[in-house]
């Protein structure tokens, strides 16, 4: 009847789906087993032939990816997990990993028998305490069931998997300032290159992966390449975590095949709540261009969503009715990049306090037409001059935002203030007493 | 206050997870937290001793992390998720509700030391909306007044149980234990997943 093929979280609705007794009810660390039988290069391959692409943001192929490290160099090489979900709106890891650890612990035994590695990391944002709960839990159980630690399942592969808890910074899921963080570091990007494959944690050739890319693989290595592409478009294979939330009638979490598009969702998700409009909406997080109802139809696949002038991302639809005002919308995002900048370069970090002084003006009504170019114009100082990509996701809400509702922007200058109701956009206005 | 010779012995034990031992001031320093409610510095000096590095060095990597406190807060630290999304979905009141229900304001502690404020970045549960974290466990689908109820249970020592999280609610250092690696034993508490989480699964099942 649908488009959705839950494979992550097809047994999420079971009391114990993170227990390792779960798991292997289904199947769990057969995978493993299967992979272990293989040479490291050919589970490269097969993973490059299911085009699975990095879920991190920026859709990177990961066997790739994997295939960049170095062989035969005699040098330790890591496994780095990100598990820092941080960028607003996105919210697929931390329940993948509340309700089904295991996934990941499996993913990650065969990604670094691929890539050699005798390390792993998990590197989690440290503000989820039960999360970290269920991960030590499932990484002491694999332990105990050989699955992890010394002559893995016999087949004399070696692996010790360490889990990191972080402690409250954005860019430390930038790649390589989640590097420095887990080296004891603050937090702040490295320049590139070198790369992490050449030169990554403890200057060792180093992947690192989103939760869900990694999780995905014991999928492929059940079902085969075939089956992954099977699943998707042209170049964006396989089935991922679409993320729902908002002023949307059910919120919430939906496994679909690449390329289903933003009215498909809605309509599983009962559309937008009652008496209400789309207004905008991001495809993948806050640092993606946001959307308009014209967008409804957009394949939401790597291609599709960069044609029509945005990126997937991580594919956490914000949805937002016509209740929202866009400058306030825009303004906390804002405020959000200021603070969450590391303060490295000055582009970003003058830049960032910058927009958020005029924006606040914006939205109390003060200022000019002017300043709206003003606005631009700090942006087009932060863009392509800073350090990492959190300066160009600073941008993206105000280069979109203008770009399809300068009019608003303008009404809060002829009208000396914000013409909405910030209660008619809060679910108490709506639900009650929900 | 110095450390006992057990935690002495813990500190030691998380540095030995690591290939270098520099790579353990994180965990550390939540360490610290459990023991002594924020980051003192008597913590930052065991740490820097242990890891041979200078105490500004510790004090560097320590300030650059939010949830690192240089000043004690409540038994219960509750964080008002304000983000874009939460808080056109009520956060901004919830947070304004609570502020003047404790009297506090952002980053304030109640006089009693049992409850401290702090508006947060997106708690990657926005689908729960709106979200509010209490020591860092899930408090999904707040209202005002259940925002106040919750502080109100948790002044009285009975705060109610999270949404997703263990039965009861554990203290700030108690879970600052268990960010540092440290396990409660409290895992196999609580849903596996909520309803959001579900729903797609569920459609998928045909109910
Ligand atoms: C500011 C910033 C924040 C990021 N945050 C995350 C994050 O929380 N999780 C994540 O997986 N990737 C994040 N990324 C992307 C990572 O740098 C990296 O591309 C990704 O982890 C690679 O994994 P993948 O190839 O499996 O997608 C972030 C990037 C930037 C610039
Ligand atoms: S762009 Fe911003 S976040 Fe990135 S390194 Fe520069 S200051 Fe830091
Ligand atoms: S915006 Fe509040 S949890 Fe994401």
């Amino acid at each position: 009847m649908t488009k959705l093929t839950p494979v992550l979280s097809a047994h999420w609705d079971e009391a114990d789906s993170f227990t390792i007794g779960a798991y292997k009810r289904h199947g769990g660390y057969g995978a493993v087993v299967k992979a272990l039988e293989m040479e490291p290069d050919a589970v490269i391959q097969l993973v490059k032939d299911s085009g699975l692409r990095g879920r991190g943001g920026a859709g990177f192929p990961t066997g790739m990816k994997w295939g960049f490290i170095p062989q035969g160099d005699n040098k330790d090489h890591y496994l780095v997990v990100n598990a820092d979900e941080s960028e607003p709106g996105t919210c697929k890891d931390m329940p993948l990993l509340m309700a089904n650890p295991h996934v990941l612990i499996e993913g990650i035994i065969i990604a670094s028998y691929a890539i050699r590695a005798g390390y792993a990391f998990i590197y989690i944002r440290g503000e989820v305490t039960h999360v970290v709960r269920r991960l030590q839990a499932a990484i002491a159980e694999a332990y105990a069931a050989g699955h992890l630690g010394k002559n893995i399942q016999g087949k004399g592969y070696d692996l010790e998997l360490v889990l990191h808890v972080g402690a409250g910074a954005y860019i430390c899921g930038e790649e390589t300032a989640l590097l420095d963080s887990l080296e004891g570091f603050r937090g702040q990007p490295r320049l590139r290159p070198p790369f992490p494959a050449i030169a990554g944690l403890y200057a060792k050739p180093t992947v690192v992966n989103n939760v869900e890319s990694i999780s995905s693989v014991p999928s492929i290595i059940n079902n085969g390449a075939e089956w992954f592409s099977a699943m998707g478009t042209e170049k964006s294979k396989g089935y991922t975590l679409y993320s729902l939330s908002g002023h949307v009638a059910n919120p919430g979490q939906f496994e679909a095949p690449l390329g289903i598009t933003l009215r498909e969702l809605l309509e599983l998700a009962g559309g937008i709540r009652p008496g209400h409009q789309l207004k905008f909406w991001t495809p993948g997080g806050s640092s993606t261009p946001i959307f308009t109802a014209e967008h409804l139809d957009v394949a939401l696949d790597y291609e599709g969503v960069s044609a029509a002038g945005s990126m997937l991302g991580t594919k956490a639809l914000q949805v937002f009715d016509e209740t929202t005002c866009i400058v306030r919308a825009v303004l906390r995002w804002t405020e959000f990049y200021k603070h969450e900048s590391c303060g490295k370069c000055t582009p970003c970090r003058e830049g960032t306090w910058w927009l958020v002084q005029i924006l606040r003006d914006l939205e109390a009504g003060i200022g000019t037409a002017a300043d709206l170019d003003k606005l631009l114009d700090v942006v087009d100082n932060i863009m392509g001059r800073s350090f990492c990509a959190l300066a160009d996701g600073a941008a993206s809400p105000i280069i979109s935002s203008l770009k399809y509702f300068r009019e608003e922007y303008m009404q809060h200058l002829t009208t000396g203030g914000c013409p909405f109701d910030p209660v008619a956009s809060t679910v108490f206005a709506t639900a009650g007493s929900r | 206050m110095a450390f006992t010779t057990e935690q002495l012995t813990i500190m030691d034990s998380i540095i030995a997870r690591y290939p270098k031992s520099r790579s353990a001031i994180m965990p550390l320093l939540h360490y610290v937290q459990s023991i002594d409610g924020y980051v003192t510095s008597t913590g930052i000096e065991i740490i820097a001793e242990k890891l041979e590095l200078a105490t500004a060095e510790v004090t560097a990597v320590s300030t650059f992390y939010t949830q690192y406190k240089p000043e004690p807060v409540g038994e219960y630290h509750v964080g008002v998720c304000t983000n874009t999304l939460c808080a056109v979905m009520g956060g901004d009141a919830i947070f304004a509700a609570v502020k003047e229900h404790l009297g506090i304001e952002n980053d304030g502690v109640t006089a009693d030391g049992k409850v401290s404020l702090e508006h947060i970045e997106c708690n990657a549960a926005c689908d729960y909306a709106p979200v509010v974290m209490v020591n860092w466990e899930f408090y999904d689908n707040q209202t005002v007044e259940s925002v106040k109820s919750l502080v109100d249970g948790a002044r009285n020592g009975n705060p109610p149980a999270p949404t997703r999280g263990p039965k009861t609610l554990r203290t700030w250092k108690e879970n600052s234990a268990v960010l540092a690696g440290l396990s409660d034993g409290l895992a196999g508490e609580g849903v596996s997943a909520g309803e959001p989480s579900k729903l797609g699964l569920k459609i998928s099942r045909g109910n």
